[in-house]
């Protein structure tokens, strides 16, 4: 493994990912915010919660690319589409899996049987995210297929 | 439809609803003052409206609760009384850190306090100026989600709803004494909905609005005539500051007729510069301090990138407005078309927004405000524009759209720019400002207005040079330090301003021409009357009359708007208006310190001596 390359590529992919959906968001495309999601966790300030959030996000898409990284190695190749078909994967575990899960780790989100209550008062993310917008699988899915087809075209193994 | 007079207003520094007497809010413009509206049955029937009170007939009272923006109506019933109280949730940036709290919310509680009453809710959002909602669902204990794009608003109540076909949301149910019932409606588009919980949250979210105004508004300085409707007045205009950039909006409507069924019908959700020494000299006479200094780095911020030209008026974050455009599908108020959004005037030349904003500038360093150095050279570029473009014609103060011509208004406003640089120049704010052409200037800018602009014949300044017609901006020569308002000038100035343009009471119309048959006596010119007064124009009880009889123009919880009908005196146009209350509370303060025997405000304030190590910024 090479771990310059990963250190490098991960955070360039980390960074791109961060990007296109803070560009979803900008541009009306969907609701979902993951820094805020992730930073909520840790305190109701909005402000404050974007900015921890940011770098918790930045080190996770860091840690996940670990992931990618095994697989480029276990394979004895990295290109572009195979990491773009992880980056597939991956936005479909997120979504189909770990958005319906995050109510029940996250101290301030409300769960979809109970509403809202004093501390949890964050709307929840839904089957694929859709209460963030109808458009919002698109676009964690653009974003988690060019984060996978950046490691995947840039690693060197 | 509600009459214009008849609505009151709540907001949060942010945007602005209008709540008619009938417990319906009839204009919602959501996220900000010039977005598109949510609620617009203000000017259209089928344009959404979000009404709360009792299913039967009833008696009304309102009020706002004492020094805050939560507003109070009270229906008595003859089976018992309800009292509904309207709010947008403000807290505190320490809440804001301790609670998860939405972006926008408006919250409504209805407590039945006597008897029982059959309390009724019909929800009728239509966004982008009265279309329906791309999706009403009902998401069960997540409330009534009504998708608009990205955009999300979410109604969540105690009270049971349905959704019928045509997309309203009705809800019904009996409250007995001591019952409460809540609405919340939360907007989210940049992530997350925060959906809060009703009872105790909201009970104590309204706790926390009502001590965040009474907070604020217990720092305001001032004591003299009819001081609820100063407060009142203050409480107003911080309605319509939108707190992220420091802007003040002229009004949060857009098209309320200057005269109904006629076409003065103006899109006003934007920030004009004119209004900046007006509205910057009340707020540092009443002690609003961070809000004038707000306001004035707002404007140096919003007319850097156009700098030495200045536009006529901004958005609220300093970029053009929006082309003014017609909106077919809207009806207009009471049938006054067209209903118009953003606004052509921004096209227009008007030379009196320099002497505006170099006075409300003037005004801020008077109060103890510094410059840095690219503010010190805007200033100057600005002076040495004036100079370049003093002689020329522009539309003016009233933007009429029939023309230039060579308004005595403007004149004066762009005397005013150049003396109050000089006065910076004298106190070693602008060490590099070019004197010698600045005085040059103002002293040919002075002989002009004292020749071409006075009429002999009538005894009087007149609107335009060597013109005949009077217009109530030459009440204002005092205010500026153009003339004295005791001087022999001024008196004949203001009798032919009373002779020609009164309209009985203390009113004033603007001025009088073809292109405003039918218009309301104006509401800041009314009050200019009782300022010249106040001034020295006319005894201390003269104006105190004058001041007192235009207060009880307010509508019953003390807003203004643009203009008043001098035959109902009833309110006429954009609502509430910025203009008209600044008008007010300069008016009071002039009034209570001639009361007092204290000397003017001075119009040309002496700025302090800069410190030598005292920090650059506007601040």
């Amino acid at each position: 493994m090479n771990w310059g390359s990963w250190l490098l590529w991960g955070f360039v992919a980390t960074v791109v990912l961060t990007t296109i959906m803070a560009g979803s968001q900008g541009l009306r495309l969907t609701r979902m915010s993951i820094p805020y999601m992730l930073g909520a966790m840790f305190t109701p300030s909005r402000d404050r919660a974007k900015l921890i959030g940011l770098g918790v996000h930045l080190m996770n898409g860091w840690m996940f690319s670990l992931l990618y990284v095994a697989a480029f190695t276990q394979w004895g190749m990295a290109t572009w589409w195979a990491g773009g078909a992880i980056g597939l994967v991956h936005a479909a575990f997120v979504l189909t899996v770990g958005m319906p899960l995050l109510p029940g780790m996250h101290p301030r989100m409300a769960s979809e049987q109970q509403g809202p209550t004093v501390m949890a008062q964050l709307e929840p993310p839904g089957f694929l995210a859709l209460n963030y917008g109808y458009q919002t699988p698109v676009s964690v899915l653009v974003a988690h297929v060019a984060y996978g087809m950046i490691l995947g075209a840039f690693y060197v193994p | 439809m509600t009459p214009i007079h008849d609505y009151a207003a709540i907001g949060d520094g942010r945007t602005v609803a209008l709540v008619g007497r009938d417990g319906s809010i009839d204009w919602l413009c959501w996220p900000r003052f010039d977005s598109p509206s949510l609620f617009g049955a203000l000017l259209d029937a089928r344009g959404g409206a979000w009404r709360l009170a009792p299913a039967a007939a009833s008696r009304v009272t309102r009020r706002y609760v004492d020094k805050t923006n939560v507003l109070e109506t009270r229906f008595d019933t003859d089976t018992g009384t309800l009292v509904v109280t309207d709010l947008m949730p403000v807290a505190s940036e320490e809440d804001k850190h301790r609670l998860l709290l939405p972006d926008h919310e408006i919250l409504r509680a209805g407590t039945c306090v006597g008897g029982e009453v059959d309390v009724e809710m019909r929800f009728s959002p239509r966004p982008h100026y009265g279309r329906r909602p791309d999706r009403v669902r009902d998401a069960g204990p997540h409330g009534i989600r009504v998708e608009m794009g990205a955009g999300l608003l979410v109604l969540r109540s105690d009270l049971p709803l349905e959704i019928t076909a045509d997309g309203e949301v009705r809800g019904r149910a009996r409250l007995r004494t001591g019952d409460t019932a809540y609405a919340s409606l939360t907007f989210a588009d940049d992530g997350p909905a925060v959906l809060p919980p009703l009872g105790e949250w909201s009970r104590a979210a309204i706790a926390r609005s009502v001590a965040w105004w009474q907070d604020w508004a217990s720092r305001l300085r001032y004591e003299g005539p009819r001081r609820e409707m100063v407060v009142r007045s203050a409480l107003a205009l911080k309605l319509l500051v939108y707190a992220p950039s420091g802007a003040v909006v002229a009004a949060p409507t857009t098209s309320l007729p200057e005269r109904v069924g006629g076409d003065l019908n103006w899109d006003y959700r934007f920030c004009w510069l004119r209004d900046a020494a007006f509205t910057v000299r009340a707020l540092f006479a009443l002690g609003c301090a961070p809000e004038a200094q707000g306001f004035v780095d707002w404007l140096l911020h919003a007319t850097r990138l156009t700098q030495p030209e200045l536009r006529i008026l901004y958005d609220v974050y300093g970029n053009a407005p929006a082309d003014e455009r017609i909106l077919e599908g809207f009806a207009g108020y009471q049938g006054s078309q067209p209903v118009r959004i953003g606004n052509a005037s921004a096209g227009q030349r008007q030379l009196d927004v320099y002497g505006e904003v170099i006075d409300a500038v003037a005004h801020f360093v008077g109060a103890g405000g510094t410059l840095d150095r690219e503010t010190r050279r805007a200033l100057c570029a600005f002076g040495e524009y004036v100079c370049r473009h003093w002689q020329e014609p522009d539309e003016g103060i009233w933007e009429p759209r029939s023309g230039a011509a060579h308004n005595t208004h403007s004149r004066v406003l762009c005397w005013t720019a150049l003396d109050r640089l000089l006065q910076l120049h004298a106190h070693g704010h602008l060490d590099r400002a070019p004197a010698a052409q600045f005085l040059e200037h103002r002293e040919r800018i002075r002989r002009e207005v004292e020749t071409r602009a006075w009429h002999p014949g009538l005894g009087s300044y007149v609107a335009q040079l060597d013109g005949d017609r009077l217009d109530a901006t030459l009440l204002l020569l005092p205010w500026y330090g153009f003339e004295d308002a005791g001087s022999e000038r001024m008196h004949g100035t203001y009798a032919r301003v009373r002779e020609a343009l009164g309209a009985g009471e203390g009113l004033l119309y603007r001025y009088r021409t073809e292109d405003s048959p039918g218009e309301g006596a104006f509401g800041i010119c009314s009050f200019w009357g009782a300022e010249h007064l106040a001034l020295g124009g006319g005894t201390p009880e003269e104006a105190r009359d004058v001041f007192e009889g235009l207060c009880g123009y307010a509508n019953d919880v003390g807003l203004f708007a643009e203009e008043i009908d001098p035959a109902t005196g009833k309110a006429l146009g954009n609502f509430p208006q910025a203009f008209t209350h600044v008008g007010l509370i300069s008016a009071a303060v002039s009034l209570a310190r001639r009361l007092e025997g204290a000397p003017p405000l001075d119009r040309r304030p002496s700025p302090p001596e800069p410190e030598a190590d005292q920090p650059e910024g506007h601040r």
